[in-house]
């Protein structure tokens, strides 16, 4: 393999790495809160896709998109308020169950509406654009990815860490009646936190279909379940973990399609998870306890 | 004035506090004392807004209705609370610990955080450090400076002496005192029942989720009864 190849490998992967990253945030940010898997999540990122197809049939794309994150957000809240909130003081399985049905829910939502055949992604001209950098290749979008993802994790992490929301954010996480006795609405931060990352599975659901170019029911199913994977090898809950976890997928995965073995490049991920149940269950970067009685 | 008339909570079928009532008048220290389970906890909590009252309780603050109200808005109104078991976030350092604690207030901090460190010089130093990584001592003391913050007109505190060391619970007890001579209502629950009793204008004890007996804070530590079965001491 040559040089020029390996790397345009590389930036293969880390570009799908970087769509894996945004969605495995939003599993990681949402556990954090509420201690839920929200299996619905990437479900949510495929009406993403849906809602883009939509947008761009009527709008340019600078309108089609704040669009499609607007929905996408508005999805995303709705889920928590209809299927999550009424079960916040039942057992965590229950809500896990019903994540799980808002899951299907959409899947097959999408079917009837849209019918189970693919449907054609919308180009957005500048983002299909091929860029040469030295011998590499590649479309703006596969470039703009790692980048952006990069950004957004920035803001986020400034969000988290220096924001009062954020602060709201990360006491609610740790233990809801202090914070409500702090003066914090605990309903308030939740839907934030569900906005925030159906906004990041809006944005990762434009980058990853404009390189995959359809969109049918179970597009979230598998993209969904690999992020999660993601999630759970950086350590759920974890930011930074969640998105070298989902760099590690994207580059593990392009690797094995780069060696001749795509038929094993899906396995790859539950091979990942395997390996870390088994060595370290909390992940890379599971929670620090550091609680003293 | 915080009033607590007909208090009942229930707790999956069981009553853990069977209607009491009890005043609480402004700029005083009051203490609920009584054994494990007499649900001092559970009155506390319900006054905050943590767990339901049974239909037919009735808390009001200055003759407004609190119960019904969220726990956020009870703040708002003044009543803040320190948790029992300090409950301080531990991976956040001690100076977000302070300002958390103002949540609701959109003023500057400054002179307040500057109030808390003068109170609680030990948290000066360790501005910056986890909290989680303090003494309980320190972590108590964060734990009502954070309470503070909010500017309470009602300061609630459960089981502030709870696993310290002798030396650092009468601290904490003169903090208590120098905290109600800056303005602010104490509303006490303590198994220390003698440290509570002393620094108590009126006093409270529970039993079995009914009140016992009532009286200021001396005629209880002068109580046969008190003294037997709160202070260790003999008839």
């Amino acid at each position: 393999m040559s040089l020029t190849t390996f790397l345009q490998q590389c930036l293969t992967g880390i570009s799908l790495g970087g769509a894996y990253a945004l969605i495995a945030i939003g599993y990681t940010l949402v556990y954090g809160i509420l201690r839920l898997i929200n299996f619905a999540h990437g479900d949510i990122f495929m009406m993403a896709g849906y809602f883009m197809i939509f947008a761009m049939a009527s709008f340019p794309w600078p309108i089609a998109i704040p669009l499609v994150l607007i929905a996408t957000v508005v999805l995303g809240v709705l889920i928590e308020r209809v299927a999550y909130r009424p079960l916040r003081s039942a057992p965590r399985m229950s809500a896990m169950i019903s994540a799980i049905g808002v899951s299907y829910l959409l899947q097959n939502l999408a079917t009837y509406l849209f019918t189970a055949l693919p449907k054609g992604y919308p180009e957005i001209p500048f983002l299909k654009k091929i860029f040469q950098i030295g011998g590499l290749s590649a479309s703006f979008v596969t470039f703009l990815t790692p980048i952006l993802t990069l950004f957004i994790v920035y803001l986020l992490i400034i969000l988290i860490n220096k924001t009062k929301i954020g602060m709201a954010m990360r006491a609610v996480s740790r233990d809801y009646d202090t914070a409500a006795l702090m003066g914090i609405k605990i309903n308030t931060v939740i839907t934030f936190t569900f906005a925030v990352g159906s906004l990041l599975a809006a944005v990762g659901s434009v980058l990853y279909f404009t390189d995959r170019m359809t969109v049918f029911p179970f597009s979230g199913s598998l993209p969904g379940l690999k992020c999660f994977v993601a999630a759970v090898f950086g350590g759920i809950g974890s930011i930074p973990g969640a998105v070298i976890g989902g760099f590690i997928l994207g580059l593990g995965e392009t690797a094995l399609v780069a060696m001749g073995y795509s038929t094993f490049s899906d396995a790859f991920t539950f091979v990942l998870l395997i390996i870390i149940l088994l060595i370290k269950p909390t992940g890379l970067f599971g929670e620090k306890i550091t609680d003293k009685v | 004035m915080l009033k607590i008339d007909n208090l009942k909570v229930n707790y999956g079928g069981i009553e853990a506090v069977k209607g009491i009532s009890f005043e609480v008048p402004d700029k005083t220290i009051v203490t609920l004392i009584g054994a494990n389970g007499a649900g001092k906890s559970t009155t506390l909590r319900a006054i905050a807004g943590l767990v339901k009252a049974a239909p037919g309780s009735s808390i009001t603050l200055d003759g407004e209705e609190l119960i019904g109200v969220s726990t956020p808005d009870i703040v708002k109104k003044g009543i803040s609370m320190v948790p029992e078991g300090r409950r301080v976030f531990p991976d956040m350092t001690v100076i977000e610990n302070i300002r958390i604690g103002a949540y609701l207030r959109n003023d500057s901090l400054d002179e307040d955080i500057n109030r808390m460190y003068d109170l609680f010089p030990r948290l000066k130093e360790r501005s910056w450090q986890l909290a989680g990584t303090l003494s309980g001592g320190e972590q108590q003391m964060l734990a009502v400076a954070r309470a503070l913050m909010s500017r309470p007109k009602i300061l609630m505190m459960d089981e502030p002496s709870l696993g310290l060391a002798p030396i650092i619970v009468k601290n904490i007890f003169s903090i208590i005192k120098e905290i109600h001579s800056q303005g602010v209502t104490v509303l006490l629950i303590e198994q220390n029942a003698n440290m509570a009793l002393q620094v108590a204008d009126i006093g409270y004890v529970l039993e079995t989720g009914k009140i016992s007996l009532t009286g200021t804070g001396k005629e209880l530590l002068a109580d046969e009864s008190v003294k037997a079965a709160y202070l260790g001491k003999k008839n």
